[in-house]
């Protein structure tokens, strides 16, 4: 039986990895994810979670040490963020060439410079081509879910690869929603033992794995083996999310769409601030403006008929990225063109907003604004470029901020 | 000392491990101390390989190896190491494999990662106290990328990217003196040229639990720039001139294999083109002088200890 419970979004991914009888956790500590590493620690020492945790001393040793293990025949999970996830970059990329199936997960928070604490996808989009798998997570229930989800993809195998779990720093780790935790054993039902598939290292048992190769000739081989077994996982996705939803009685989509049907003009997202959109529909929806929300959860493999069929005879759409591709603009907004492009009843118009960076707030006036500009760029034919969202009054702020500092300095 | 299997030459195992035909420079010192290793080990061993010249060892789809074999990155092997080892454990304590089916993990790393890139995630595998071998192939250099300095390089040699009048204005680090900081459960040097003392030192390490550190000099024919054929004349060189110091660090003290009549550094330094430049066209004293010096202290503190 399922069971309510209030918990941070760091306690879900937490709750997903113990559902899951991951076996081994290999953790390095980093804000805002400190909270996962911290809660499995406890439950392992406590007895409550039968699992080995090491702490290591870096993130890309952590990484190394989740994939190593992965590859000799445990079930792994671990977790970073931000700063972290790009110091194990390297292992990233390596990982998903070793095909070793695990789950990451990753608590966004914006790159420095300059440092911060808070989320936006700059960290979790610069793994984008790393070859792991990417769900998106807007609520703490869906951080959960998604781990569980994780696991029977990655471990699948027509995929044998890793996948990562995102979730918004702040926004979600440290936010309580109500979880619905399932029990171990419907869960075991679900997510059967890690199976290695033969691939594992044991005594009269030689096998050699990450080996090099000469040429681009194997190079590319094992590359296009990679990306297939990526893009594989988009069927795979849909009949796990079949079994889950027989299960738990929960349904997800690769994208997830929201008022859609006779949308004229469509916002896309990701992860919680999504959420902000999704109340902004209603909002605009209630003053007249037919508009709705996409949101791929799975953002790779990337969903791309699943977006074509969604976009398909929209008047327009508006990609809100809380990334920045510094010298093009957003990063989601150049996925979804090359998506549509040429499409027959493509949108006319698909504009990009930069926002959220850092945990800056998207308010409900900024989405009025952009659905309308958006909209009229659509009836008058008008290319808009990439928008920085900033107020008037947040520059002020900060103008106010310098003249204070700089008179404190003249004064001292 | 315990007992031992290799009384003499001829208690050295007779059959050997490592395949022939691998991607390696002729006489190169790092592959014949890796199958001395190797022989001593057996072959339920998994190397877990940092990157380096030993990479080439397995390229697809080879691999010289009866066992087993896993290619890491450059920074991060003995973490590697650490997942395998861990993992068997967990497969072991939930019983999925049986305690038969447990392989020998090896980190095989060289001194570039060793001593710098991969430095930090060795400290945290003997912080962790990882039962493992680390096996460092020492050839003082960048050696796969073409002998650029590294922090292992010796005082005066000349490398890719140390082309001063005088070579290398530094000293070798000593890496043997970081491991035994932390208290590992064994480290030892060892060099190829000595394959009894080499093999000892392997079979002692293995009756340690936690981390066995191995640091065996690697004469390297392409990167000091000499004659293939004087890999193992070397190697007993560096151990006379007192250059490479054979020594075994167990519960907590430095033994040293000691020599008798220690012969002059440049009987093993005028050998290699990576020196030359100290012998011709004008013989440099001072730096020769500086080297020997080096020797010289090392070895005076080594009595006083013993005294």
């Amino acid at each position: 039986m399922s069971q309510q419970y209030l918990l941070t979004g760091n306690k879900a991914a937490a709750w997903g990895a113990r559902l899951a009888r991951a076996e081994y956790l290999p953790a390095f500590p980093i804000t805002p994810q400190t909270e996962i590493v911290e809660t499995l620690e406890k439950w392992v020492s406590q007895g409550e979670m039968k699992s080995k945790l090491v702490m290591l001393e870096s993130e890309h040793s952590m990484l190394t040490a989740a994939g190593a293990a992965a590859a000799t025949g445990v079930r792994v999970y671990t977790a970073t963020s931000s700063q972290g996830l790009l110091y194990g970059m390297e292992m990233l990329f390596t990982l998903s060439g070793w095909r070793v199936p695990f789950v990451l997960t990753n608590v966004s928070r914006g790159l420095s410079a300059p440092i911060t604490l808070e989320p936006d996808h700059n960290d979790v989009l610069a793994a984008r081509d790393s070859g792991f798998l990417q769900l998106h997570a807007a609520t703490c229930q869906e951080t959960l879910d998604a781990t569980l989800l994780a696991y029977r993809i990655a471990e699948d195998k027509r995929v044998r690869l890793p996948v990562l779990v995102n979730l918004d720093g702040f926004y979600l780790s440290f936010t309580r929603e109500p979880v619905s935790i399932p029990s171990m054993s419907e869960v075991a039902e679900f997510l059967p033992p890690f199976d290695d598939e033969g691939l594992s290292f044991r005594a009269g048992k030689p096998v050699s794995e990450a080996v090099a190769v000469l040429g681009g000739s194997p190079y590319s081989y094992f590359r296009y083996e990679a990306h297939l077994a990526n893009l594989a996982a988009l069927d795979v996705f849909d009949e796990v999310a079949a079994e889950f939803e027989a299960k738990f009685g929960r349904r997800y989509h690769a994208l997830d769409c929201y008022r859609t049907d006779d949308a004229e003009m469509v916002f896309i997202m990701i992860d919680s601030f999504a959420t902000k959109a999704r109340d902004a529909v209603d909002r605009l929806r209630e003053s007249g403006l037919k508009v709705g929300l996409i949101r791929p959860f799975m953002l790779r493999p990337f969903p791309g008929d699943a977006i074509r069929q969604a976009l398909k005879g929209k008047l327009c759409a508006a990609v809100v990225d809380q990334n920045l591709s510094m010298g093009k603009g957003g990063i989601l907004h150049t996925e979804i063109a090359s998506e549509i492009y040429g499409m027959d009843g493509a949108p006319a118009v698909l504009t990009n907003y930069i926002g959220g960076l850092g945990g800056r707030d998207i308010g409900p006036e900024e989405f009025y604004a952009i659905a309308t500009e958006t909209l009229d760029a659509a009836h008058t034919g008008k290319r808009l470029p990439t928008r920085l969202l900033y107020k008037t009054d947040e520059l002020r702020e900060i103008r106010k901020l310098q003249a204070i500092a700089a008179l404190e300095r003249q004064e001292a | 000392m315990s007992e031992t299997l290799f009384k003499r030459a001829k208690d050295l195992p007779s059959t050997h491990l490592l395949g022939a035909g691998t991607a390696m420079c002729a006489g190169c010192g790092g592959l014949a101390a890796i199958k001395e290793v190797y022989d001593v080990l057996g072959e339920n061993t998994v190397f877990v390989n940092a990157a380096g010249c030993m990479t080439l060892l397995s390229v697809y789809p080879f691999t010289p190896f009866r066992g087993s074999w896993l290619y890491t990155a450059m920074a991060s092997a003995p973490a590697g190491a650490q997942g395998v080892r861990d993992a068997l454990d967990i497969l072991k304590s939930t019983g999925k494999i049986a305690e038969q089916d447990d392989l020998n993990v090896v980190c095989l790393t060289g001194d570039g990662s060793a001593g710098g890139i991969g430095l930090s995630a060795t400290s945290g595998a003997l912080d962790r106290h990882l039962d493992f071998m680390y096996l460092c192939y020492d050839n003082e250099g960048y050696g796969n990328t073409g002998q650029q300095t590294s922090t292992a390089t010796p005082h005066g040699a000349r490398t890719a990217t140390e082309h001063h009048k005088t070579g290398n204005p530094d000293f070798k680090k000593d890496l043997f003196s970081v491991w035994t900081a932390h208290k590992p459960a064994y480290a030892a040097t060892v060099v190829a040229s000595e394959p009894l003392d080499l093999a000892r030192k392997v079979e002692r390490a293995m009756t340690y639990k936690g981390p066995k550190m191995i640091l065996a000099l690697s004469p390297c024919p392409t990167g000091w720039d000499y004659d293939p054929q004087l890999t193992m004349e070397l190697g007993r060189l560096a151990v006379k001139t007192g250059i490479w110091p054979l020594k075994e660090y167990i519960d907590g003290k430095v033994v040293h294999s000691r020599i008798k009549g220690r012969l002059p550094v440049e009987e093993y330094l005028s050998l290699q083109g990576r020196f030359a430049h100290l012998f011709n066209p004008v013989r440099n004293d001072k730096v020769i002088g500086e080297i020997q010096a080096h020797v010289d202290e090392y070895w005076a503190a080594v009595e006083n200890v013993a005294a």
